[in-house]
């Protein structure tokens, strides 16, 4: 209103009209003014909603709708089969694999990466001199593209190659493995690439969150005679929650997706024998590579859902209080 | 015990601690930028000389490899390619994400909170479930083999966290500044030009890295989308390459190297702006 109120006071100013037709025109004038912000609200958003809704809202409103056939994905899909994929899919053994391989992705995740990240984290945020090119350097990983890490860690765990040559030079020879093609050994291997990969994330995030930590706690902490552990401990742990299940809710969602990584770093052999497969790949090869388009967006369905109550139990249980700002908007 | 006056006890830690602090600092960055280093260093080696000694350091030095993917392969295509693909997305990112940011915070009508939840809720939304049904969908408005293909499902993603970053951002500048420039004779159009966006730069370009970044690095839409090998990008090249010339292990090395070389100059640049892009999410 008030951006308005400008071009209002010089006519009203001028020609100031008898009192009795004032408010008429005044109302007017405020018509138009709510006719102009309207179309401004919907001028400025109705190009984001759009593509929001069609490429994000819509596919998976069809997803749910191809999942019902049994469909090759030419011409439209006409074999009505109901649920059927979807016991198909629970009664696949690869694809409980696929189910057992995400668990696990999800939860070595948490535990391998949160601890690291935070000791990380709380050492890089210690002044020293260097500190700025230590950051960067552990954030590389972060930044490579999953193919581009995968390729490399590909090349790195074959068999003889770079991993097994430094094991052996270190008297560990007794350790090598197999580490791409033993199917007991390959999710391990995926999950410390994965580790490698996405440890930097996490650094960054808590680092962020240490970084909006106000000084006056440490020093007053400093100043009660606290040692350096006793202050992470009892000041940095407890302020860091927030950052700490953000990152949680981030990680877990980005573990049941998994896949990159797992599809450029094993072989395409294993993967289909289940001891790499995750879900998303089990889905791509399925769904696009065999072209049984209805079996595998049954199976985006399942990955969907699974993701999508997961986030949901997440929010309600642990994420709550962090987010409400973010959600329900406190925007003055 | 008498509180003690000095504020050394600050310092103790450090000075007893320092040269472990430093020893694991080299440990955990070692370890992170270790295997980089590897390829890099590798790609001026022999296939032979890596075959013969996996963990060894090039003697000679050959920059045959280097030369070879920059004039042989494609490259330079695939890298232009990514290039368009991200600058488009990003472009598109900011520009929606603006627009809807400013509306959410900056005019008060019924259904705000509304529409900012009905975005909100594409964060929960994964990209990977998604991607069956978008390549059909793509397929029937016959955008497949074309950028719009990867740009435009890559903008509709991004926009989510966009709008979160941004609008805090926005509704925080004073509304002192809004009145200032109605009083001027701004309208508010002319309130975001001249004023919002030039005060939100910071803002802008954290969205701008992050949406650039993920774009470079994106592989499950392209290697679906994007079939013809002209439209092919860096990650989709690098896979390729190393699938088609599996015995030529160092020039896999030389080509990774290459394709990973933009992302760390990029990122070595804007290191700060994905920081405190992430702060900002991290607040809320």
């Amino acid at each position: 209103m008030t951006s308005t109120n400008p071009t209002l006071s010089p006519a009203g100013g001028a020609d100031a009209p008898p009192a009795g037709l004032r408010p008429n025109r005044h109302s007017s004038l405020r018509a138009a003014q709510t006719r102009r912000k309207w179309y401004e609200i919907i001028g400025l958003t109705l190009p984001a909603v759009i593509v929001y809704v069609m490429f994000v809202l819509v596919p998976m409103g069809f997803a749910v709708y191809y999942s019902l056939f049994r469909w090759r994905g030419i011409g439209p899909p006409t074999d009505y089969v109901g649920f059927d994929n979807y016991v198909l899919a629970f009664q696949d053994p690869i694809f409980l694999d696929a189910l057992r391989n995400n668990a696990i992705i999800v939860v070595g995740s948490l535990v391998v990466q949160g601890p690291i990240a935070l000791a990380v984290a709380l050492l890089l945020n210690r002044r020293f001199r260097g500190r700025a090119v230590f950051r960067l350097l552990v954030f590389v990983p972060y930044v490579l593209a999953e193919v581009t890490a995968g390729i490399m860690w590909k090349l790195l765990l074959t068999d003889n190659g770079t991993v097994d040559a430094l094991l052996r030079s270190l008297g560990l020879g007794s350790l090598v493995r197999a580490w791409l093609a033993d199917l007991d050994v390959v999710i391990w291997t995926m999950l410390f690439v994965l580790t490698w990969k996405y440890v930097g994330f996490a650094i960054i995030l808590l680092l962020a969150g240490l970084s909006n930590v106000p000084q006056e706690l440490t020093e007053a902490a400093a100043i009660d005679g606290a040692s350096w552990w006793q202050t992470q401990r009892h000041v940095m742990l407890p302020l860091l929650g927030p950052t700490i299940r953000i990152w949680m809710f981030l990680s877990m969602i980005g573990s049941l997706q998994a896949f990159e990584v797992i599809w450029v770093t094993s072989v395409p052999a294993v993967r289909s024998l289940g001891a790499s497969a995750t879900m998303a790949t089990y889905m791509v090869d399925n769904g696009f590579f065999a072209r049984l388009w209805g079996y595998g967006n049954a199976v985006a369905v399942i990955l969907f859902v699974i993701s999508f109550v997961a986030a949901l139990l997440f929010q309600r249980f642990l994420l709550r209080r962090d987010i409400e700002g973010a959600v329900t908007g406190r925007v003055n | 015990m008498a509180a003690d006056p000095y504020p050394s006890v600050t310092r103790r830690p450090v000075a007893w601690s320092t040269p472990l602090t430093y020893a694991l600092a080299l440990a955990v960055a070692a370890v992170s930028i270790a295997p980089v280093v590897y390829v890099i260093i590798g790609g001026f080696r022999t296939t032979p000389q890596i075959i013969a000694d996996p963990a060894g350091l090039p003697d000679p030095w050959v920059w045959d490899n280097y030369v070879r993917v920059l004039t042989q392969s494609d490259f330079w295509k695939q890298a232009l390619n990514s290039a368009v693909i991200a600058l488009g997305t990003t472009v598109g990112v900011v520009v929606l994400g603006v627009c809807a940011a400013f509306v959410l915070a900056r005019y008060t009508f019924r259904g705000r909170e509304g529409l900012y939840t009905f975005f909100t809720l594409g964060l929960l939304f994964p990209s990977g479930a998604a991607i069956l049904p978008l390549y059909l969908m793509l397929r029937d408005l016959t955008l497949i083999n074309s950028y719009y293909a990867v740009i435009l499902p890559q903008i509709a993603f991004s926009l989510p966290l966009t709008i979160v970053i941004l609008r805090p951002f926005l509704s925080a500048i004073p509304r002192e500044l809004e009145d200032a420039a109605a009083i001027d004779g701004a309208g508010r159009l002319g309130f975001l030009w001249r004023i919002l966006l030039p005060l939100s730069r910071p803002a802008l370009v954290t969205v701008g890295v992050l949406a650039f970044v993920a774009s470079w690095n994106a592989f499950l839409l392209p290697l679906l989308v994007l079939g013809d090998v002209d439209l092919h990008t860096l990650p989709l090249g690098v896979q390729n390459f190393s699938s088609q010339y599996t015995s030529d292990t160092a020039g896999i090395l030389a080509f990774t190297s290459l394709a990973m070389l933009p992302a760390l100059l990029f990122f070595t640049f804007a290191e700060k702006q994905i920081v405190g892009g992430l702060q900002g999410a991290v607040k809320g």
